[in-house]
């Protein structure tokens, strides 16, 4: 039988009425918890928020969050065949599911003070 | 949320912060413009520039004795009689100032006895390529320019801003309507001039050397501006794209640089080299150009000769250990950190697209046809003709941004106010805010399906039975898409940005099918099996616009002629 990685995440907008969802994850070595989780989005629900943009390259600083309580990014981190356990960065605020506001507060765009 | 859009207004509005869009920013706020540069991810972290771990092509003279003349010769010969000659003048001929005024930056380009030192790259005559080891070109010339960007009076930066659509007002483009990604409010921005810099669409193929955000949005949101475009049946792909074993936290075009300083072996499974059948010998130097490299990896993989995943092998195998020490630094440990070890075993690469030759028509001055809207970087189409000659991307990204940074700037000084654009934005503002329709197909599936078939069917080589079949495959997607965005308009609603990017990414994919089915020759990038020769009577730019109901593809003589190539000779 093929492995599979046991993918539980945190969803949720607000950090008090979030949710946990746990999904399994075809397992190849080599891969990272972002291609886990883009296979999520493409084969399961593509409601899943994660941000990320260069992939592969950790050019873009995107894709921190928190592995089993530790901050790493999503693209360096390897997938493993057994329970992982991913959850948004605990310092910065919830935006959803796995996306926080990372960016230099000079570069966010305040949508709500206007 | 109330009945409005967020208003913001400034004198040139700049979208995308890859390395075009940071240094117009920087030129026109130089001029004293007031300058809002935005970014669908983070500012200058997303894009292509960042991940260019390789070579910036410039005639410096650092090395061998150069001159921008010998430069024009190679790339107008590498495009293979297509180039929009003055662009292609113009990348060369500026390029000196702008790689020098990066060094007085702190770029770090690499040094040899205190002189910037240049690698000899396919496709040039000398050594001409300058970069930042160990590969680091791209990130140190993002962080660079993020930090004159910082540093330089007169520029708001903010990200999370996807651009739907321009805003048109009277015939000329007066700002744009964004999607904040992080609320998911609409954003009206009025802008004197705007400037795409949102770079190419690689992201339309499956396997590819660019970040997410390279979906061809900027082309899309010309075209339907009423701005050409042209050359889009050229996608360059990059032959020597990592394949195996799977390397994480690399990007995959990163073995070029190494050919250039260690030449490596391109290997068929048998481990002989092959690169000699379709023409060009290589004898442990890297000479084959990217069209040609792709052509023979992507023949030899379909005579049965391919490594065992679909590719070739590439070797230093034949490098002692403390040579690719030196070549590699610091890379050497990240290659052994994924289980690689080049000493003793050889990788697998493959085609992957890179880079687009095609893009938005545009004069020297950056302008499209539509006046207020001005283009830099990739998004800019013709410079490099149907084959894009290495190193000249960063180039042309320095260049183009920093010209279109001026043409802004003087724009800007004609024009007492930013035109009022409230009711220009209001059908894009209800776009973003329109409830989903009922039935939401899985949007990220609907991409991967997407890059499916442009990278099977519109890949390095087509057929008219192929390129039949991705048009059908992009109807069917159109028609799926529908025209209410899926999602729940809420907090970074994924399903919402992937239908705006499906929007975008299958109106420029279209362009390419649509382009390539006409083109019934083979040149450079584009090559058709069942039109495999290069003909005279195509040597033509095909220019399209948006109609009423379909685009509009005409023919019209390329700019330059062999007078042009004559005079640039060295």
């Amino acid at each position: 039988m093929s492995e599979t990685a046991i993918l539980k995440i945190r969803r949720g907008q607000s950090k008090t009425d979030g949710r946990w969802e746990t999904h399994a994850v075809p397992f190849e070595r080599g891969q990272s918890v972002l291609d886990g989780l883009r296979w999520i989005r493409v084969n399961k629900d593509p409601s899943l928020a994660i941000r990320f943009s260069c992939i592969n390259a950790n050019a873009c600083k995107e894709c921190m969050m928190e592995l089993d309580g530790e901050t790493v990014y999503a693209c360096t981190a390897r997938l493993e065949p057994r329970e992982m356990t991913l959850s948004p960065l605990s310092n910065k605020i919830l935006v959803r599911d796995l996306v926080t506001e990372i960016a230099p507060p000079a570069e966010r765009f305040a949508a709500k003070e206007k | 949320m109330s009945a409005e859009p967020i208003q913001v207004e400034t004198d040139v509005l700049v979208i995308g912060s890859g390395a075009a869009g940071m240094y117009a920013a920087i030129e026109a706020a130089r001029a004293g413009c007031r300058v809002l540069l935005i970014d669908r991810s983070l500012i200058g972290r997303g894009g292509a520039t960042v991940m260019a771990q390789m070579t910036v092509a410039v005639a410096l003279g650092a090395e061998a004795p150069d001159h921008w003349r010998h430069h024009l010769h190679d790339t107008l010969t590498a495009g293979r009689g297509l180039c929009n000659e003055p662009l292609s003048r113009l990348l060369c001929e500026a390029g000196p100032a702008c790689i020098k005024e990066m060094d007085a930056w702190g770029v770090g380009w690499a040094r040899k006895n205190g002189k910037i030192t240049a690698a000899f790259a396919p496709g040039h005559d000398r050594p001409r390529c300058v970069y930042v080891d160990f590969l680091n070109t791209g990130p140190a010339v993002s962080k660079t320019l993020r930090a004159v960007v910082h540093r330089t009076p007169g520029i708001a930066r903010k990200g999370d801003l996807c651009v739907v659509d321009l805003l048109k007002v009277g015939g000329e483009v007066a700002g744009a309507v964004a999607w904040h990604a992080e609320s998911g409010a609409p954003v009206a921005i009025s802008a004197k001039a705007t400037i795409v810099a949102t770079g190419g669409l690689t992201r339309l193929y499956r396997r590819n050397s660019a970040s997410t955000n390279m979906g061809g949005d900027g082309y899309a949101l010309c075209l339907r501006a009423g701005a050409p475009l042209i050359d889009m049946e050229f996608v360059q792909f990059f032959p020597i794209g990592h394949l195996a074993p799977r390397l994480i936290g690399m990007d995959p075009i990163m073995w070029d640089p190494f050919r250039y300083k260690l030449g490596g072996r391109l290997l068929n499974k048998d481990m002989a080299e092959f690169t000699d059948r379709y023409g060009v010998p290589e004898d442990g130097k890297y000479v084959i150009t990217r069209d040609v490299g792709t052509y023979a990896i992507i023949k030899e993989v379909e005579a049965g000769r391919g490594s065992p995943h679909g590719g070739a092998y590439l070797s230093f195998q034949h490098v002692p250990a403390e040579k690719l020490r030196e070549a590699f630094g610091p890379v050497i440990d990240r290659l052994a950190a994924n289980g690689i070890d080049l000493t003793k075993m050889p990788v697998e690469v493959a085609p992957i697209a890179h880079y687009h030759m095609g893009g938005v028509s545009a004069d020297v001055k950056m302008q499209t046809e539509v006046p207020g809207l001005l283009v830099a970087g990739e998004t800019v189409g013709g410079a490099n003709g149907a084959n894009r000659l290495s190193g000249n991307a960063i180039t042309e990204a320095f260049v183009f941004g920093r010209e279109a940074g001026r043409t802004a700037a003087a724009r800007v000084k004609t024009m007492k106010a930013a035109p009022a654009t409230n009711g220009a934005a209001r059908t894009t503002v209800d776009l973003i805010r329109s409830d989903p329709p009922k039935d939401m197909p899985n949007s990220a599936a609907m991409l991967t399906r997407l890059q499916a078939t442009m990278s099977d069917d519109v890949g390095p080589l087509r057929t008219a039975d192929k390129l039949r079949r991705a048009l059908d495959t992009i109807d069917d997607l159109t028609t799926a898409l529908g025209d209410r965005p899926f999602g729940d308009a809420g907090a970074f609603d994924m399903q919402r940005l992937d239908w705006f990017d499906l929007r975008n990414m299958l109106a420029v994919a279209r362009a390419v099918v649509q382009a390539a089915s006409l083109r019934t020759e083979s040149r450079g990038a584009h090559q058709r099996e069942d039109f495999p020769e290069m003909l005279p009577q195509w040597r033509v730019n095909q220019v399209i616009r948006l109609g009423k109901k379909a685009l509009d593809i005409e023919q019209a003589p390329a700019s330059h002629t062999g007078a042009a190539l004559e005079a640039a000779a060295p």
